[in-house]
């Protein structure tokens, strides 16, 4: 199959040009040998299928990251550019358009951003372009469609246009006559986007806006959630009872497989949140309890990159973070890993130095629980009141950063500085978020349900051969003595490390007082990352690393538990 | 007159004069639009933070130590 690169500066909306081009079919990659990931998918071409690839954004053809040495390796591979040019910034762009064209590589460019050019004041004469570059450039709009249709129909005249090979000096001189040659910019005012957009990079408004903006995020995630919840999932459940109920009596309601499957009943019911079997709590916990908040969390943070204001919540933070070892882009491991610590974890990937790696790695894994580990938070103390669920995130939080600060001063290496492109706002587009959103939550439903599964088979093999029991009564000493929690939630602590929303459901037949509840999620939270975390972190990090992490972690859990118990039990 | 890009004030229109740094540095700064010749101007610095710098049609956060390495002319 032809294999078409789309190839860009970050920012110019390359992804929403990808979803326009592409079908539903959309997988994310990982490029083999890193940890940059790329999207992948397919469009019809004069009848023939080709593949379409979304390279990482890169600024020009020398890399300086990790991202960009995959994004010029990956060149080698395609049999087409198109390059994605953003048309208000098109002198920048052109340095990179220049350098691809000095390849052998076919190359159709796309002036995309046209219409937000047009209202900045910005004439581009296309014509003209075509004619110095040696090939096709096609005015486009992503968001809306406009000059697609063109673009499609002139990938075939895509030219190698043979250009010689430049110096850096001369290729930037070459940029200037060009931009020289075919644009004009007529003076404008600022629109109130601008206004607004300064507005929330002044530290003096900015900061009181970021607060707005993150309070905003997690009721609309609250509130979304808990209205699928409401509404949707548990009403599906409803009707989905008894049909397990027969399936219960039909397994005559014990023995192994009942165990396994429906799990035990509570007063001779169904209790999806302690019954614990694969086809009661075990469908319960991913669908019902925490697929609804992942929605709504990745809906917000989809609309927070696209809309453009992830950058410079970076730009506000980037104090706090350098403090703590790491510049202003730790923003997007952070709330990565609010989402799933996976792709958290592979985003470390977005610093320059191991420093900034460790560091962002290991407070993801000590203080940052992931949504299916929070919507369970929610699930258990919710009815508690507001407090124990803050003392919990107000733990993690001091966590992250006295953490951060000791990182900081004993971690050897550096921590260079921000160096990021804050781009306009821009609407986001529908039908990309769309796109993004549900990649996203396939990859909850692909990845996690597979552990989620076999941590609730896997605890009731144990569970009814008697192991857990043996393995409980040998961890209570330790359990009651340090934590103050009762033995049995030692088990949850094994099953975490499968998955950490499965383990605080098992918390919860223990019948624990809230403040037990509140050290033991704590804990659960810190001590170790899931499996699938821990398996990319073995990737981004190597063995010794990776080990010095863990130790930090079951180190933290330790001393953390310990003196939660003094203080919050009293004893 | 000669500055560093860390002592420009808000407002004040400037041009960058030189970069000081390594190559790779100078080509890191360039690539993202602060290069010889260009206009910049300060929007706005955080406090004990990044710079937010305009250039062109592009908005740039630069750390301080950054900032200290570009040389601008102001007032001509």
């Amino acid at each position: 199959m032809k294999k078409i690169l789309l190839v860009g500066n970050p920012n110019v909306g390359k992804s929403v040009f990808f979803s326009r081009l592409t079908g539903a079919d959309v997988i994310v990659s990982n490029y083999p040998g890193t940890t940059v990931d790329f999207t992948k998918g397919a469009m019809r071409l004069e009848g023939e299928k080709v593949e379409i690839i979304d390279v990482p954004g890169t600024y020009s053809l020398e890399p300086t990251s990790e991202a960009e040495k995959v994004a010029v390796k990956m060149l080698e591979e395609g049999d087409l550019i198109i390059n994605v040019v953003d048309s208000t910034n098109l002198e920048r762009n052109l340095y990179l358009t220049l350098e691809l064209l000095e390849r052998r590589t076919p190359v159709i460019v796309a002036l995309n951003l046209w219409d937000d050019a047009k209202h900045r004041g910005i004439k581009i004469d296309a014509k003209k372009l075509e004619k110095l570059l040696g090939t096709p450039v096609v005015p486009t709009v992503a968001t809306t469609g406009e000059g697609f249709k063109e673009l499609v129909s002139r990938i075939k005249e895509a030219k190698i246009p043979r250009k010689r090979h430049l110096s850096e000096r001369r290729r930037w001189a070459e940029v200037g006559a060009i931009t020289r040659e075919v644009s004009r910019i007529t003076h404008r005012h600022h629109t109130i986007w601008e206004r607004f957009s300064d507005l929330t990079v002044k530290p003096i408004t900015g900061i009181p806006i970021a607060a707005l903006v993150i309070i905003a995020s997690f009721a609309f995630v609250r509130f979304v959630g808990e209205g699928l919840i409401n509404y949707i999932f548990d009403p599906l459940f409803d009707l989905y009872k008894p049909i397990a109920m027969d399936l219960s009596d039909l397994l005559g309601g014990s023995g192994i497989l009942h165990d396994i499957l429906i799990g035990e009943l509570v007063d001779g019911g169904i209790d999806y949140m302690q019954s614990f079997g694969l086809l009661t709590t075990g469908i319960y916990i991913p669908f019902a309890a925490v697929l609804p908040y992942i929605i709504a969390f990745y809906a917000v943070l989809s609309f927070l990159e696209d809309s453009g204001y992830l950058p410079r919540l970076g730009t506000l933070t980037d104090n706090l973070f350098h403090r703590l070892g790491m510049h202003g882009y730790g923003i997007v491991p952070l709330f990565l890993g609010i989402g799933c610590n996976v792709p958290g974890a592979l985003s470390t990937r977005v610093f320059e130095t191991r420093k900034q790696r460790f560091i962002s790695a290991t407070l993801l894994g000590i203080a940052v629980p992931c949504m299916a580990q929070i919507s369970m938070i929610f699930g258990a103390l919710g009815g508690y009141g507001i407090w124990p669920i803050a003392i919990v995130f107000l733990t993690l939080f001091a966590i992250y950063i006295i953490f951060g600060l000791l990182m900081n001063k004993f971690v050897p290496g550096e921590s260079p500085e921000i160096f990021l492109e804050v781009p306009p706002y821009r609407r986001p587009s529908g039908r990309a978020m769309m796109k993004k959103v549900w990649m996203r939550v396939r990859w909850f439903l692909r990845d996690a349900l597979p552990w989620l599964f076999s941590g609730v088979v896997i605890v009731n093999v144990l569970y009814s051969v008697g192991v857990l029991d043996a393995l409980s009564n040998a961890a209570a000493p330790f359990m009651e003595g340090w934590f103050g929690l009762p033995g049995a939630a030692s088990l949850a602590l094994l099953a975490g490390f499968l998955r950490k929303d499965l383990a605080v459901g098992m918390l919860l037949p223990l019948s624990m007082s809230a403040m037990q509840l509140v050290i033991a999620v704590t804990v659960l939270a810190i001590y170790f990352p899931c499996v699938a975390t821990f398996a990319v972190l073995f990737r981004e990090l190597g063995w010794r690393d990776l080990l010095k992490s863990t130790l930090i972690m079951i180190g933290t859990a330790v001393l953390v538990g310990g003196i939660m118990r003094v203080i919050l039990l009293g004893v | 007159m000669e500055i560093r890009l860390i002592d420009l004030k808000p407002g004040v229109a400037a041009r960058v004069l030189r970069l000081e740094g390594g190559r790779g540095f100078q080509r890191h700064l360039r690539t993202r639009g602060i290069r010889e010749g260009k206009r910049i101007s300060l929007l706005t610095k955080q406090p004990g933070g990044p710079l937010v710098v305009r250039v062109d049609n592009t908005q740039l956060a630069i750390g301080r130590g950054m900032a200290n390495r570009v040389i601008v002319e102001v007032g001509k």
